[in-house]
């Protein structure tokens, strides 16, 4: 068994060296799901900011006043604004082919979006768009190149810049390459207030692509501790009978 | 308890339940010594319920049209009481189904379970392994994410490699020019009735044809040779109660696994639900990174570690043949093992090293199919893919040359 | 294997206790099966309460919404029919509307919460088709006595201007009156009550 396991070591360890590494680096979201006062804040941030483009068509409105702990009285002053019924989907009125006229590409829904990029890929990118006069909205992002959206929280974060560095790469020419962005101009926000604000957007964001998550987590510690006790007593049955076999 | 016992008496004179009861239960004699590599068979069908049932369930809400599927998976997730636990069953399920798979057939090569007189269990083995592969890319389309779309994209175009033939076979294949709603809906008829009778009809043949001839065991000792004076091998204990009781172990220790995932980690760190599948199929967008579910990935890295022609054969062809063979030539282990010995604990040193190559060239398969094509890591996947083939085609040089040792008369173990 | 030596009694409590725990697996594991044919958020989405704004409707007129995928009535009635409702009391079989087919603020002559509007279920009580809406105090066929109601085509049922039932027929109740309130002078909003929440 000894060189088997040698056999495997030594063609798994070089392996790892061949692992790819990441892009682009991507900053820790650090959201808390239990936060529902975080979680509130980002509902009213993605209603007011992201719902003109992109819709949360899985999302009911009654199911984020329940999960949310607000009441549904609250949720239909502050969160709706377009006569839909409290049990409603979070869908908007601009069709998805006047969209891609418009944008050139449709905004997509986002009630999925936190599970397929992930909450610090979202965290990152929402921070970084910065001033590139050559793109249709007078922005691009470090994190998606040439991206097609607006930089909708401008307001809140204020403009960021870019820095550039020269590289000369193996033909001898020179290429200009985004070394950074930095802000330039400060917005209503502070960084710090900002990246608390994007943070509770993607909290939500993250909370909408699966509502259901707490209560699961919490169900699972039950049926873990149901089925040790399960286990306990098989054990001691299979044990009792085993004593025949020698 | 009477009527009980009229009742059953009532039943044996018209049905052979008793007898079904004996000779598959309560007196089919199995060796005493069975150990860990023993319990994945029973995991096995329990798995199987667990996705019929689920599946059913499923059925009910999800609907296998190209403008609703995705959607109603969602709604199965959200709006259904207690879909989202249903859901998570069905797919942790479908990736436990393998890993059990797996180590029960890991237990055949460990133990020699395939050789005679047990061949047949053996193929209808292999047959369900087909059987469970073509079960999991038809159902893996019917969520209709991006990686549903183009994963099935890609592996119904290999079947365009074929000379000739090949356009006409992913047309027909298809129902269309391309993957479309004509082919989800075909592909949930195949997932959710035919394939499935298909699977269970094999399974009982599987258990059939196992209990014919009796069960192997870690020592590869025929327990069948010492009877005692009633006929019953002494080495043999009746499966009820002893497995059973052991067998309920083994299953609750399976649900822990079971539960931790689909209460904590549902997606498998990605594994077991991709990310790109959280976004609807579209036609017109590629996703950068196409790969299929890990448990075809081996068979993935070795479809792409061709990359050259020999004569008028593609490297796409080439690689449909290699990726084809790999599966087809575990049908015949029990004619290329020319070991007069069953069990690994009594051969030579050559088997358990290439065993043990076979399998970490297997896993590093596995782990190359998942990742993007580099040089270097395409050089790994042919070295892997010989590696593979040689474990098969070697075999009946080295398992004749291995020296072996003395293999007891009686089990070893069994307590 | 042993025969002699077995201890039966600590057997026969590990079985039972494995059984027990194992039946309360089987049980907890079964819920969420069962559970799942409730109707489920879309459903109750859809059964939501609906709006009538009755404000163009003439006295004598009948209009018709859709609730929970049921036909449901408002009918302003005229005085006239107001008038013939008590005439009718010894032909029907639940003239004081005993059998709980109303909300109790419903539980009067007319069945409703303002005498002049009428909301009602609109699907016959024996088998479930919807019946005809015959106003004209005018004998008819089925009835020479008639004073205004509703006839049912499938079997022949009869019920009068506030739904009540008529002896003799097959249908053996009055029609459903659903909750319903006011929120505003001209509308309504049915399958909410005045005194619960959504039905």
């Amino acid at each position: 068994m000894k060189k088997q396991l040698l056999a495997v070591l030594l063609l798994v360890v070089p392996m790892l060296a061949l692992a790819s590494s990441e892009d682009v680096h991507l900053d820790k979201a650090n959201i808390d799901p239990t936060n529902k006062e975080s979680l509130q804040r980002g509902a009213r941030t993605f209603v007011n900011y992201c719902m003109g483009c992109h819709s949360a068509k899985y999302q009911r409105y009654n199911r984020l006043a329940r999960d949310l702990h607000i009441s549904e009285d609250e949720v239909m002053q502050n969160l709706m604004f377009t006569g839909e019924k409290i049990g409603d989907h979070m869908d908007i009125a601009m069709q998805r082919s006047d969209a891609k006229n418009w944008f050139g590409a449709a905004p997509p829904d986002l009630t999925l979006v936190a599970r397929v990029r992930g909450v610090n890929w979202l965290y990152t990118y929402l921070r970084s768009f910065y001033r590139d006069d050559s793109r249709p909205f007078g922005v691009n992002n470090q994190v998606f190149h040439n991206v097609g959206m607006p930089n909708v929280l401008w307001e809140l974060q204020g403009i960021q810049e870019p820095t550039y560095e020269t590289v000369t790469d193996e033909d001898g020419h020179e290429h200009k390459v985004l070394e950074g962005i930095e802000l330039k101009e400060a917005g209503e926000q502070s960084p710090a207030e900002f990246d608390r604000t994007v943070r509770d957007l993607v909290n939500f964001l993250a909370y909408m692509g699966e509502p259901i998550k707490q209560q699961r987590m919490a169900l699972g510690v039950k049926v873990l501790l149901f089925l040790l006790v399960f286990f306990v007593v098989a054990y001691l049955l299979k044990k009792e009978y085993w004593k025949d076999v020698h | 308890m009477g009527m009980l016992v009229s009742l059953r008496d009532w039943i044996d004179a018209r049905f052979p339940l008793t007898q079904m009861w004996e000779e598959h239960l309560s007196k089919y004699y199995a060796p005493k010594n069975f150990n860990f590599w023993y319990f994945f068979g029973s995991l096995a069908l329990l798995v199987l319920v667990i996705q019929i049932i689920t599946g059913i369930f499923l059925t009910m809400n999800y609907k296998p049209d190209a403008t609703q599927a995705f959607a109603s998976v969602e709604y199965i997730m959200r709006d259904v009481d207690w879909g989202w636990l249903i859901r998570y069953m069905h797919s942790t399920g479908a990736s436990a189904f393998f890993i059990v798979v797996y180590l029960h057939m890991f237990r055949g090569l460990l133990y020699g379970s395939y050789k005679g007189p047990r061949e047949l269990i053996w193929l209808f083995g292999m047959m369900i392994y087909l059987a469970l592969m073509a079960e999991a890319f038809f159902g893996y389309l019917l969520p209709w994410g991006q990686m549903s779309y183009w994963g099935a994209q890609v592996i119904v175009s290999l079947f365009g490699a074929i000379p000739g033939i090949g356009d006409s076979l992913s047309l027909w294949i298809r129902g269309d020019y391309v993957i479309s709603d004509v082919t989800l809906n075909r592909f949930f008829a195949l997932h959710v009735i035919a394939v499935p009778l298909v699977l269970l009809v094999l399974v009982v043949m599987h258990i059939l044809a196992l209990h014919e001839v009796g069960s192997n065991n870690p020592d590869g000792v025929e327990i069948k040779k010492n009877k005692d004076e009633n006929g019953i091998p002494k080495d043999g204990i009746p499966f009820h109660p002893y497995y059973t009781v052991k067998d309920i172990v083994g299953v609750v220790v399976f649900l822990m696994f079971f539960s931790f995932v689909i209460f904590f980690v549902p997606e498998g760190g990605g594994y077991f639900l991709e990310s790109p599948n959280f976004e609807p199929a579209d036609p017109l967008k590629t996703p950068p990174h196409i790969a299929p579910v890990w448990y075809f990935t081996p068979y993935y890295a070795m479809l792409r570690a061709i990359t050259f022609d020999i004569g008028p054969l593609s490297s796409k062809f080439l690689g449909v043949i290699v990726m084809g063979a790999a599966v087809v030539i575990l049908f015949f282990l029990p004619w290329l093992d020319r070991s007069p010995v069953k069990s690994i604990r009594y051969r030579g040193p050559i088997y358990k090293i290439m065993l043990g190559l076979f399998v970490a060239a297997f896993v590093m398969l596995g782990y190359l199919g998942t990742q993007a094509p580099t040089d270097i890591k395409t050089m790994f996947a042919q070295l892997g893919t010989a590696v593979y083939f040689a474990f098969f085609l070697l075999m009946p040089i080295y398992s004749k040359i291995d020296p072996t040792k003395p293999v007891p008369e009686r089990v070893t173990g069994g307590h | 294997m042993s025969g002699d030596g077995v201890d039966t009694s600590k057997r026969r409590f590990l079985i039972a206790a494995t059984t027990v725990v194992g039946g309360v697996g089987a049980v907890y594991t079964a819920v969420p099966f069962v559970a799942s044919w409730l109707p489920s958020e879309r459903a109750k989405a859809a059964g939501a309460p609906v709006e009538a704004d009755f404000s163009k409707l003439e006295s004598g007129q009948m209009m018709r919404v859709q609730w929970r995928g049921k036909p449901v009535w408002v009918l302003k009635r005229t005085e006239d029919m107001l008038q013939a409702l008590p005439t009718l009391d010894d032909r029907l079989r639940d003239p004081n509307s005993l059998e709980p087919q109303q909300p109790p603020y419903c539980q009067n002559t007319d069945r409703s919460i303002k005498p002049e509007i009428l909301v009602m279920v609109g699907i016959c009580t024996h088998l479930g088709c919807s019946p005809s809406f015959v106003p004209e105090a005018l004998p008819q066929p089925f009835d020479p006595e008639w004073k205004g109601g509703f006839h049912c085509p499938c079997h022949g049922s009869k019920f009068d201007l506030a739904g009540r039932v008529f002896k003799g027929v097959p249908a053996p109740l009055n029609m459903v009156v659903p909750p319903y309130k006011y929120i505003s002078e001209t509308q309504v909003m049915v399958g909410v009550g005045e005194d619960e929440g959504a039905a």
